[in-house]
């Protein structure tokens, strides 16, 4: 049976009402009438009854099996407290314990049980059962939060009866300005089976108050944010490249700054949960595209305390700090995708973590070789930041399909695109130089004669993303914080289990 | 009867808050930190305030983080509470 607290461990159960303990000598039957076993198996649950105390509690119909004074158990507590998984389900107690036990209709079996033989004339030899009732997807969780003990430390929070569970939310301040899914324990307990790791296992501190966060409030920010459980691998890695010293998610945070943490997915896990790296990859429609990053915001918000007005400064932020998060289109198998180029091994899932805000699109229907395509692409990241800051921020340049085919049906790999934007995206000092066209912001004059590069060596990242019609592409910009890659730089981490 | 039964998604730690330090009635005496966070145009700030705090007898040591994008490093803190009695940062650009 599986706990929050422990998985290798039964989870405790409360005590059973007085009125429905089975008998401590006797036997124990789970149905439903649903069932086409259950009711192949009514005549011989007579014969059982005849030879010593039978107890049958039914799942959906309190009249079912006629005759044999079913106790009701739509509620489940008895199916939960029995592990019961098929029905029916024969058990035999002696002494107040359980001693043997069967499912489905087996005649051998349902002989072994009883010690009776000669059950189910008449019935064929075998016929297998259904699922209980009480296995029915996301029951079990519900089942362990009403019956047994979840094992969730974090402390309960009980609401008026009256009160709506929505709105206790925002009242508390843990949302991040949109409704979120209340963590009830069910649902936090159902987050947790995303995961193989042990709830109280410690992530890490997480800023800008360095709480200590462990899986188990992961889980229950991801609840909130709305992920499905099998996104909490991936939440989990956002979680600990943001907390890898060198992405300093403290100073992200704080920053007037627009910028926030952009998730980029790589591997087979983006294809696993259904993300979107085609048409609209950056948009609305996608719930783990867009839950992913909310969570890993939650945990920041929730967890850390970093929360706009207080810590966070930013002067106008943007719509993606609340949660901003896509994968690669790696279906062309020419292109190395950004994992592995950041040294993921091949059929590995990472996360890539940037400091960015954006987005701002490069329409360029004209160009038709990649040198044009390359010159006109650095015209617009000249933007980033400003056209005169330059050696300062990161970007991130999302090709469209249409764009990368120009560079790929030429033989431009990734690591020739990036060269080639790199010589694109040298500028004259003469032209950026403070103070020309009556411009101060600027580089040092005294580099008036120099070729200086837009971003330092490493610092325009370069995904493929979008849908397959449109001759653009987009520009995240990044943050003027790592222009001290030894200090700050974006971080890819492995996605684990 | 009670409601619905949620868990606490936050660190569960409550702050406290500590009254700051008084302010010197008086920088005689004293020696002055002169932190530089790492901010552009942090240090014109900073050479501007060293050249008035000499004309005014006071003594200052200047200080620097490595980068304005993460808390200051523990022994710099460490040597700025022992080598100085009153900071000055330059906060912004």
């Amino acid at each position: 049976m599986l706990g929050c607290g422990d998985r290798n461990q039964e989870v405790p159960m409360l005590p059973s009402p007085a009125a429905t303990v089975p008998p401590p000598d006797g036997y124990v039957v789970f149905a439903k009438h649903d069932c086409p076993t259950c009711q192949l198996v009514v005549p011989v649950l007579g014969e059982v009854a005849r030879h010593g105390p039978l107890v049958v509690y039914s799942q959906d119909d309190p009249a079912f099996p006629e005759g044999l004074a079913p106790v009701d158990d739509h509620a489940l507590a008895e199916s939960f407290r029995h592990d019961v998984e098929t029905v029916p389900t024969l058990i035999r107690f002696a002494g107040g314990k359980e001693v043997a036990r069967t499912v489905g209709w087996d005649r051998a079996e349902w002989e072994r049980v009883t010690g009776q033989s000669g059950l189910g004339a008449g019935l064929p030899a075998f016929q297998p059962g259904c699922g209980s009732k009480s296995r029915d997807p996301g029951v079990h969780e519900r089942l362990i939060a009403r019956f047994g003990n979840p094992g969730i430390v974090s402390r309960a929070v009980t609401l008026d009866e009256w009160a709506d569970e929505a709105e206790a939310c925002f009242d508390r301040g843990w949302s991040d300005g949109l409704p979120v899914i209340p963590p009830t324990d069910e649902r936090i307990l159902r987050m947790l089976q995303g995961t193989t790791r042990r709830p109280d296992e410690i992530v890490g501190d997480i800023p800008p108050n360095l709480a200590s966060c462990t899986v188990e409030k992961i889980a229950i920010n991801a609840v909130m944010a709305g992920c499905k459980p099998e996104y909490l691998p991936v939440v989990l890695a956002a979680v600990e490249a943001a907390l890898d010293p060198v992405f300093t998610m403290h100073g992200l945070l704080c920053t007037t700054c627009f910028s926030g943490p952009v998730i980029v997915v790589n591997g087979p896990v983006t294809r696993a949960i259904g993300m979107n790296s085609g048409i609209n990859a950056l948009g609305q429609g996608n719930r783990a595209n867009l839950t992913i990053g909310r969570a890993l915001q939650m945990v920041v918000r929730n967890v850390g305390g970093g929360k706009p007005g207080e810590i966070d400064r930013a002067t106008f932020g943007w719509p993606g700090k609340i949660g901003f998060c896509f994968p690669e289109d790696e279906s062309d198998r020419d292109w190395q995708p950004l994992a592995q180029s950041r040294g993921i091994p091949v059929g590995r899932s990472a996360v890539t973590l940037f400091q960015a805000y954006g987005v701002q699109g490069c329409i360029d229907q004209r160009s038709r070789t990649p040198e044009e395509l390359a010159r006109s692409l650095a015209m617009s990241l000249c933007a980033v930041g400003h056209p005169r800051i330059v050696e300062s921020m990161i970007a991130v340049l999302l090709l469209s399909p249409e764009h990368y085919a120009i560079f790929r049906d030429a033989g431009w790999d990734r690591a020739r695109i990036e060269d080639g934007l790199y010589e694109a995206l040298l500028r004259p000092g003469a032209d950026i130089a403070r103070g020309v066209g009556g411009v101060p912001e600027g580089v040092d004059p005294a580099r008036a004669g120099d070729l200086v590069p837009k971003f330092q060596r490493g610092g325009l990242s370069i995904v493929r993303a979008g849908g397959p019609a449109g001759l653009w592409s987009a520009i995240l910009s990044g943050w003027p914080g790592t222009r001290h890659p030894d200090q700050t730089r974006p971080v890819t981490t492995e996605i684990g289990t | 009867m009670s409601g619905i039964r949620l868990r606490d998604p936050t660190s569960e730690t409550g702050s406290q808050r500590r009254a700051r330090l008084a302010p010197p009635s008086s920088l005689q005496g004293l020696t002055v930190a002169l932190l530089d966070i790492g901010k552009p145009r942090g240090s014109e700030y900073i050479d501007r305030l060293e050249i008035r705090l000499r004309e005014h007898g006071v003594t200052s040591k200047r200080y620097r983080k490595p980068t304005n994008t993460r808390v200051a490093p523990t022994d710099l803190l460490q040597r700025i509470a022992a080598e100085t009695q009153a900071v000055v940062i330059a906060l912004s650009d």
